[in-house]
């Protein structure tokens, strides 16, 4: 990782941090509205049969939306999501290698199994990144965080989460300082050795320990007792319900109903 | 290796994720009772400590490329595996809604395989077997390498293994098996070195450090091999479950089906059993739709009758035709409503 990339990351991290300092109605939504509403998505759209690709389509209506109506930039969600899952991408890549049958025929052209769930593969993960991406850049980390909370989640765990959370932004701009200070250094390779590399994470990680150790004392000294507080209280209310009766009938009739195929279905009669 | 949604059927997440929520919180519940609460600050801080290590490279020798720190192993010989496991899930947490590295649904997965295998299978059984109460420096170094290396070889394994059954890749078990073992043996290999590096050097600065984390549950092998038996059942009782439900869509089971007998094998003799399996799918089938069942059944059915291939060809045709001209048009009205609904907010302002 060069500098300029690891500086990029860190900046690509905060702007989508601060993406949930909107006020939209969107952002106003209790979060657990959100997401409920996004887990009911994702698992719509992961329930399809590998070789589903039309039907997968619809669903685009759900993170475009959320981006017009919460104000997020999509060119920057865009360029995120073409990054997707590398995962995911290089275990469906053997798809068409292994599924050869034709199941398509397109004029003269033949489409392999292979070749559709591959797409459909690169649809779903357009689809499920871009509902995460999309929940964050709505709701916030902390507010993700405390709707999951009050949905269940043990409260350690939350008030963990919290915790990384808050120093992420501190100890990776640490990181950076010390890769980018000891690159400067290292003229060629020398430097990058693994023994450098065990000192250098080494001092980092004490320093870290010492730091949460202050920060505990800190805490204490301001009257921490094991949870954190919300700025803006939320409320379940009717705009909530209506979001979430909204979303999911929508979703239950694209999982139900393969809606480019009855639009195709009704254009091709029309041409008859 | 951290999965994502794409790659998983429903059953498979859903089970991976309750069975995981289940630890979480018996997890949260062991760090509140046993240890101070220092522990959570702690653990949050070194949390974000694996995101700065991360920043910062080595290049790993003879091959002219770097690496970085992985983090799972170290974190569970400094914290313990209660407190490693929910910090390593919180890690998993912020990669999955910000750099997009593995999904929400398959969050599950990614605990799984990369939480528990190292806190609560390769620590008790690995790591502190052969590390004792208070190891030398040769004895924590092969107790490090021998760990790293083992849970690199049961987590990626744990990955083949819910690719496999979620049935959205169309790779062979083995194929994707010897894909990932070998390639993981070298990341195991250099993730030992780089965590032997950094436990050396807080065990000469800081001793008290390892050792603390050392006798902090001085009986932990007994109850944890509860957990992993309770995780056992839990994730088998709610798979049982999911897949009850999920059977209506036969798809992924019909899949693994054809796997274990072996594809070359349905063509032939056992024509009996794919034609029942047919006829359960097409009694089962989600919804009756072409959509649905014409691109399974050249799967289960292997090799058409012929005529009926040729007969089906215009068919066929006309109904691709208008797929892909109803694609188009979705899409379109998606965009359409997305621009639409930013127009009319601008305009409200």
């Amino acid at each position: 990782m060069g500098m300029a990339s690891l500086d990029g990351a860190l900046l690509d991290f905060k702007r989508l941090d601060q993406l949930a300092t909107g006020n939209t109605p969107l952002h106003r939504l209790d979060p657990r509205a959100k997401v409920l509403v996004v887990l009911v998505f994702i698992i719509s759209v992961i329930s399809f049969n590998r070789y589903e690709v039309s039907a997968l389509v619809p669903f685009f209506i759900f993170p475009l939306a959320m981006v017009s109506l919460g104000n997020l930039p999509a060119g920057y969600l865009a360029r995120k999501i073409a990054l997707l899952c590398p995962f995911a991408l290089m275990v469906g890549v053997f798809n068409p290698l292994f599924d050869r049958e034709i199941l398509v025929h397109l004029g003269p052209v033949g489409i392999s199994g292979g070749w559709i769930s591959f797409a459909s593969i690169i649809v779903r993960s357009v689809l499920t990144v871009g509902g995460a991406l999309v929940l964050v850049g709505v709701t916030g980390f902390t507010s993700v965080c405390s709707a999951l909370e009050r949905m269940g989640m043990p409260q350690t765990f939350a008030v963990q989460l919290l915790f990384l959370y808050r120093y992420i932004f501190v100890l990776t701009e640490e990181g950076a300082r010390m890769a980018r200070a000891r690159e400067l250094r290292s003229f060629g390779r020398r430097g990058m050795e693994v023994r450098v590399f065990g000192s250098l994470v080494g001092h980092l990680l004490l320093r870290t320990w010492e730091r949460a150790e202050r920060i505990h004392l800190a805490m204490l000294c301001r009257g921490f007792r094991g949870e954190f507080h919300l700025r803006r209280p939320y409320r379940f209310g009717v705009p909530e319900i209506l979001f979430i009766t909204g979303w999911t009938a929508l979703f239950i009739l694209f999982r139900l109903v393969n809606v480019p195929a009855l639009f195709g279905g009704w254009i091709m009669e029309m041409f008859r | 290796m951290h999965m994502a949604d794409a790659l998983l059927s429903p059953a498979v997440g859903g089970t991976m994720w309750a069975a995981t929520a289940g630890m979480i919180a018996y997890s949260s519940r062991k760090v509140r009772q046993e240890l101070d609460d220092r522990k959570v600050p702690l653990m949050g801080v070194l949390g974000a400590f694996l995101f700065a290590a991360q920043m910062i490279n080595f290049s790993i020798p003879a091959t002219g490329s770097s690496g970085h720190l992985g983090g799972g192993l170290l974190l569970t010989i400094l914290l313990g595996p209660w407190a490693a496991f929910l910090t390593i899930a919180s890690v998993l947490v912020v990669q999955a809604l910000f750099f997009a590295d593995g999904g929400l649904l398959a969050l599950g997965c990614n605990v799984f395989n990369m939480g528990f295998i190292p806190a609560f299978i390769v620590y008790p059984l690995v790591y502190r077997r052969i590390a004792g109460k208070s190891p030398s420096q040769a004895r924590l170094t092969t107790a490090i390498m021998i760990s790293a290396i083992v849970g690199l070889q049961l987590g990626p394994f744990g990955v083949v293994l819910e690719t496999w059954f979620s049935g959205i890749s169309a790779l062979p078990f083995s194929t994707f098996a010897l894909l990932m073992q070998p390639i993981h043996l070298a990341i195991g290999i250099v993730e030992g070195v780089v965590t032997v590096a950094v436990v050396s050097f807080v065990f000469k600065a800081r001793p008290e450090i390892l050792h603390g984390a050392l006798e902090a549950h001085p009986s932990g092998v007994r109850p944890l091999r509860a957990v992993a038996a309770a995780f056992l059942a839990a994730a088998i009782l709610t798979g049982g479950i999911v897949s009850w439900f999920a059977s209506k869509d036969p798809d992924g089971l019909e899949w693994a089906i054809a796997r274990v007998t072996g594809t070359e094998a349905l063509k032939g003799p056992e024509q009996g059993l794919h034609r029942a399996l047919a006829g359960v799918q097409g009694k089962t089938a989600f919804l009756p739709d072409y959509s649905f069942r014409k691109p399974a059944e050249p799967q289960n059915g292997g090799v058409k009758p012929e005529g009926e291939a040729r007969n089906g060809d215009a068919d066929r045709l006309g109904t691709s035709v208008a797929g892909v001209v109803g694609v188009l048009m979705t899409l379109a009205l998606a965009l359409l409503a997305g621009f639409v609904l930013k127009k009319r907010k601008q305009s409200a302002c």
